[in-house]
């Protein structure tokens, strides 16, 4: 219950400040749903995938598509494009599941490419570097969000909705069965965990996810252009998975929070700012290495002290 | 007829012959140990009949159905349920976490039982929380219940093993040295943990290299030495076969067994 309070509280905070920093925190919010997703396939299966920004890719230029030029309705194009993105993820990851480790990680990073050549190329469809504007902003039945504030509540219900539909999966057989895979897979099949098709199941859930964020991005902004899907989107989801804690429920949402203020918040520094960002990163994953998630423990540690001490 | 059944079972590894045309029947009910010097093929044999590996030749048959060749976790949904020479437990996982996803054999449910938690999910939950705990009593766990796996000392993650594999409810239970590794109390408190689970009416088969805890416990042994069946029956009949004496346990083992 905490981390709703907090994730509640520090919106709340959003809303009485400038749409600057409203704008920060519904990056921070778009990408927690992104990192939600990513954690089923990463922290609680083990896997690797460095091309989820593929499956945000469909999801952004499929909502912008359909909104700015076909006008449809935000949801239903959302929803649609999810539904591409799961069948993307099915016909690619059937294949290339069977690969582990590095040669996943690879083969998932040319995903990744590949899409990103597409948005730069296929200009008919995507209009290359010059990117796709004019995609309204979210609603619902005609009633539009128009202020970032308004947007900024619409992202932080989503990202709770979607840890909370993450939470009751991973407290299941589907859960267990995954996080069983993670553990050893010699001893998940030994159990009966048909492994290749949990892997696959996890694989989609996380393009869900990052369809529904490049979607809510695209909504957000008004504008995607093929930058903002590519190679820094993997690599910044992976410093929020691992800041935040990797294969934790909240961690994600924690890392991203943290990773999109973090730089915002040492603008002040000027030209110290990356070297402060950087630093304060490394020192956050020397002392809390499993993520900040995983500080929890100590809590729980000094809470069961004082009951024995009472 | 028998529950498993292994006929003429071979195993190349390239030019290495690791199992040579070996058969043998496993009754329902029984406790059968699998012995042999190093190197004799006893975990391959294992892995074959896990599905680890298919055999080069031969069959296996489990409750009267060919599982030669399937893939390992279809043979352990069927009910074969197996334990590795090498701990493997999830080690990022609680010790109760670990006995409940050995219940995924015997339980039902994917992603949308999980997202709307219908009755009957529910009450599973419930039940395979319960189960977790008994098995973690039975193996003496219960204490260490939300302990990370890799926590708890090496002969606890032993029986740890062995209750995950009991949460599956098997129907054949094959323990790869279940022993290896243990002092002399922790190889007894397993000894009686697998003698209970055998009274239970469980099946197990047992690969071991502890002769005291095989000569006490099982009911039958097949004896194997450089890939080949060298000879099969209860223990007596194995303490006194000239072959098993040569290839094998010697004079001065003999004399304490």
């Amino acid at each position: 219950m905490l981390p709703v309070v907090a994730v509640v509280v520090l919106a709340g905070f959003g809303l009485l400040s400038s749409d600057y920093v409203v704008t920060v925190l519904g990056f921070a919010f778009i990408y927690a749903i992104f990192c939600t997703g990513l954690n089923f396939f990463m922290g609680y299966t083990g896997q690797a995938s460095f091309g989820q920004s593929a499956f945000a890719a469909i999801g952004g230029y499929g909502s912008a598509i359909l909104c700015a030029d076909y006008g449809w309705e935000p949801l239903a194009a959302l929803l649609a494009t999810m539904v591409l993105s799961g069948l993307a993820a099915v016909i690619v990851g059937y294949p290339t599941l069977r690969l582990r480790g590095h040669y996943l990680a690879m083969a998932t990073f040319a995903l990744g490419l590949i899409v990103y050549e597409i948005t730069i190329e296929w200009t008919d469809l995507t209009q290359g570097y010059m990117g796709y504007s004019g995609v309204p902003p979210l609603g619902i039945a005609g009633y539009e969000l128009v202020t970032v504030k308004q947007q900024l509540v619409a992202l932080v219900v989503l990202a709770l909705f979607g840890v909370a539909v993450a939470s009751r999966l991973r407290q299941s057989r589907f859960g267990r069965a995954l996080a069983s895979i993670a553990g050893s897979e010699q001893a998940a099949l030994a159990l009966g965990v048909n492994i290749a098709r949990y892997k696959l199941i996890a694989f989609v859930i996380a393009a869900l996810y990052a369809s529904a964020a490049g979607s809510l991005f695209a909504h957000f902004i008004g504008f995607i252009s093929p930058e903002v899907f590519g190679t820094t989107m993997v690599i910044q989801s992976f410093a929020m998975l691992y800041l935040g804690g990797i294969g934790t429920m909240w961690g994600p949402t924690i890392g991203a929070i943290i990773v999109s203020i973090l730089p915002e918040a040492l603008r002040g520094l000027k030209e110290m700012q990356d070297i402060a960002y950087t630093a304060i990163l490394i020192f956050i994953l020397i002392f809390a290495p499993r993520g900040l998630a995983g500080l929890s423990v100590l809590f729980k540690r000094v809470d069961r002290q004082a009951r024995e001490d009472a | 007829m028998a529950l498993l059944s292994v006929r003429e079972e071979t195993k190349r590894f390239g030019g290495l012959i690791a199992n040579q045309s070996i058969s043998f029947d496993v009754e329902e009910g029984e406790l059968l140990a699998v012995i042999g010097p190093n190197g004799a093929g006893k975990t391959t044999l294992f892995n074959v009949i896990s599905g680890f590996f298919p055999p080069t030749s031969g069959s296996i048959h489990f409750d009267g159905k060919d599982i030669t060749g399937a893939p390992p976790h279809s043979i352990a949904s069927a009910g074969l349920v197996r334990t590795y020479q090498l701990v493997q437990l999830f080690k990022h996982l609680t010790v109760a976490e670990n006995v409940e996803i050995g219940s995924h054999r015997v339980t039902r449910g994917g992603v949308f039982s999980a997202l709307l938690r219908p009755d009957w999910m529910r009450r599973q939950e419930k039940s395979v929380c319960e189960e977790a705990r008994q098995l973690l009593r039975f193996v003496g766990l219960e204490s260490q219940s939300d302990v990370q796996a890799d926590k708890l000392p090496y002969g606890r993650q032993r029986l740890l093993e062995v209750a995950r594999a009991l949460a599956a409810k098997p129907r054949l239970l094959l323990l790869d040295e279940p022993a290896a590794g243990l002092n002399t109390q922790e190889t007894e408190a397993l000894a009686e943990v697998i003698s209970r689970i055998h009274r239970g009416g469980t099946t197990v088969i047992l690969i071991e290299h502890d002769m005291s805890l095989v000569m006490k416990i099982a009911q039958r042994i097949v004896v194997l030495d450089f890939g080949k069946k060298i000879a099969e029956g209860t223990p007596n009949e194995i303490k006194a076969h000239p072959d098993v004496i040569a290839a094998y346990l010697g004079g001065t083992e003999m004399a304490d067994a």
